[in-house]
């Protein structure tokens, strides 16, 4: 009886003792870092699976949903982003403009400033809402990933491309029309 | 004066050994197991790592030593120290090479046996100071468990000390070879004397010495807290059991002790066992191979080679098997190993009345 349990677990252990030693001597080799979409992907099943990931990468899709992008000449500043957002990771502040601007490459007309377009991405939660309901789809979800700051601050992202004296003269200007517009107003009341 | 000169440099020469045993094994451990496991293991630090343990040994010397408030103080500081010491004076009988020994005695056996059980004291003492319910449980199930695998490791012991009779390491060692002072059979009937080499090893002049190795391999995994049987230390029950408080050089010796202790055991077990010092290649006819092949530095070589293959095996099966329930412990122990260590003591006795 003990004979039997004890050869039974010896007979066990060997067993286990086996495939991890086939496991040792294969790690001589390592895998060859493959995009999943190689017809030989599944081919590597033996080796070192380590990725020494600032030397080597593993590929990611190019639609990859990642970090946010804005591109900012295609921005109405509408303001749809912000207002979806689950974490309120965007901030938006916005100058009503004189005039139209311009328009964006999907045809939009531009009425509006963006002084300050700031998209954390500490709290960002990469859920993709932002970007669906964009109606220039100028905010787009990128393939990067590796980004890393020592500042936490450096994680709030700045995509307004407007200076801050730009932006002071955008409010004089506005303040100047509705200024203007009151005046107009106040003569006409008068009248 | 030159006594005590030498006295302080043997000392220093074993612990500089631990030392650099240490550091060499924890790399070695932590590639076998990425290996094992299809990972890389350290790579940062210098060429493929290896300058890894140097840099953690650096770190835990610059650290701070962490005292629990209400910690045992007396207890707490001197644990560690006692773990060492245990095995760092159970080294001092085991024979390195013909004629070097640190301490020849007569008791050699005995004498390790003796000690290494005191770093269940040492071990108690950490668990209790760190006034920690996860320390003091690794400890009580840390000092159960060698208590209780010092019966089958004591029986295996005692059945090749009874083959080789005397308690003198260093004539044990002798006996397994060429330089043998004592009959050398192999299997019990051939004399192999002349021919020495593997044939002249304890485990092939009495067979069942075999089980007695495995059963002594098994129960000094135990011993020295090593998975299958690292239940003391278990990561994921007890944090990190007797040595959860400790920090800085307290917990880089009772690590240094750890990784000495394996080299302890593999050390004795191929001294009992498998032939020590002695080269594993024997005399073919006119090709004196054994002859060629013993003396200082092959003694050395060869204990080595012996204890380092040992360790390795400890390290590949640390990183296979999983690690036992207390019960499963115990059977183990009291039910199998024991049951058995004792049939291979009465085959020994049974040998040397029927043989000699």
């Amino acid at each position: 009886m003990i004979l039997k349990t004890a050869f039974k677990g010896l007979q066990t252990s060997w067993k286990g003792l086996v495939l991890t030693l086939k496991h040792f001597f294969e790690a001589r080799k390592s895998k060859v870092v493959a995009d999943v979409k190689s017809p030989n992907y599944f081919d590597q099943q033996n080796g070192i699976a380590t990725v020494q990931y600032p030397r080597q990468e593993l590929p990611v899709p190019e639609v990859g949903r990642y970090q946010l992008d804005v591109v900012i000449d295609d921005c109405i500043v509408c303001d749809l982003c912000a207002k979806i957002c689950p974490v309120d990771c965007i901030e938006i502040e916005s100058i009503k403009a004189t005039e139209a601007i311009g328009k964006t490459s999907d045809g939009s007309v531009k009425r509006l400033y963006a002084a300050k377009f700031d998209i954390d991405m500490a709290k960002c939660m990469f859920c993709g809402l932002c970007t669906t309901v964009c109606p220039t789809e100028c905010i787009t979800m990128t393939n990067g990933y590796d980004r890393s700051f020592s500042l936490v601050t450096d994680l709030t992202y700045h995509f307004s491309d407007m200076t801050e004296e730009e932006a002071e003269l955008r409010r004089e200007e506005l303040e100047a029309q509705l200024a203007e517009r009151k005046a107009a107003k106040e003569a006409a009341m008068k009248k | 004066m030159n006594f005590y000169l030498l006295y302080i440099l043997v000392a220093l020469a074993i612990f500089g050994f631990i030392a650099a045993f240490a550091l060499f094994s924890v790399y070695a451990e932590r590639k076998v197991s990425a290996f094992i496991q299809d990972r890389l293991g350290p790579m940062e630090v210098g060429k493929y790592g290896v300058l890894q343990t140097a840099a953690d040994i650096l770190k835990l010397i610059q650290k701070e030593y962490i005292v629990p408030t209400l910690a045992d103080k007396v207890l707490f500081g001197l644990a560690p120290i006692i773990i060492f010491l245990a095995v760092y004076l159970g080294f001092v009988a085991l024979p390195w090479a013909p004629g070097l020994v640190p301490a020849s005695m007569n008791f050699g056996v005995f004498y390790v046996f003796a000690i290494i059980s005191v770093e269940a004291l040492g071990i108690m003492m950490a668990g209790w100071g760190s006034n920690n319910k996860y320390s003091l449980l690794g400890a009580v199930r840390s000092v159960a468990q060698i208590v209780s695998y010092e019966i089958p490791i004591g029986f295996a012991i005692i059945s090749a000390v009874m083959i080789a009779q005397t308690l003198d390491l260093q004539v044990i060692n002798q006996n397994q070879g060429v330089l043998a002072t004592a009959p050398v059979q192999f299997l019990g009937f051939i004399d192999v004397k002349a021919v020495g080499g593997i044939l002249a090893w304890n485990v092939f002049q009495a067979p069942h010495l075999l089980v007695a190795y495995v059963i002594y391999f098994i129960a000094s995994l135990a011993e020295c807290n090593r998975a299958p049987f690292d239940l003391p230390e278990a990561e994921s029950e007890l944090v990190a059991g007797f040595h959860t408080e400790y920090s800085g050089m307290r917990f880089a010796f009772i690590f240094l002790a750890e990784y000495a202790m394996m080299f302890l055991v593999a050390m004795l077990g191929v001294t009992l066992f498998l032939g020590g010092w002695n080269t594993p290649l024997p005399n073919i006819g006119t090709l004196k191979l054994a002859n060629y092949t013993t003396g200082l530095f092959w003694g050395i070589f060869w204990m080595m080679a012996k204890c380092l293959t040992v360790v390795g095996v400890q390290m590949w099966i640390r990183w296979t098997l999983p690690r036992l329930r207390v019960d499963q412990l115990m059977t183990l122990c009291w039910k199998i190993l024991t049951p058995l260590a004792f049939l291979c003591l009465v085959i020994s006795g049974i040998w040397k009345l029927l043989l000699f």
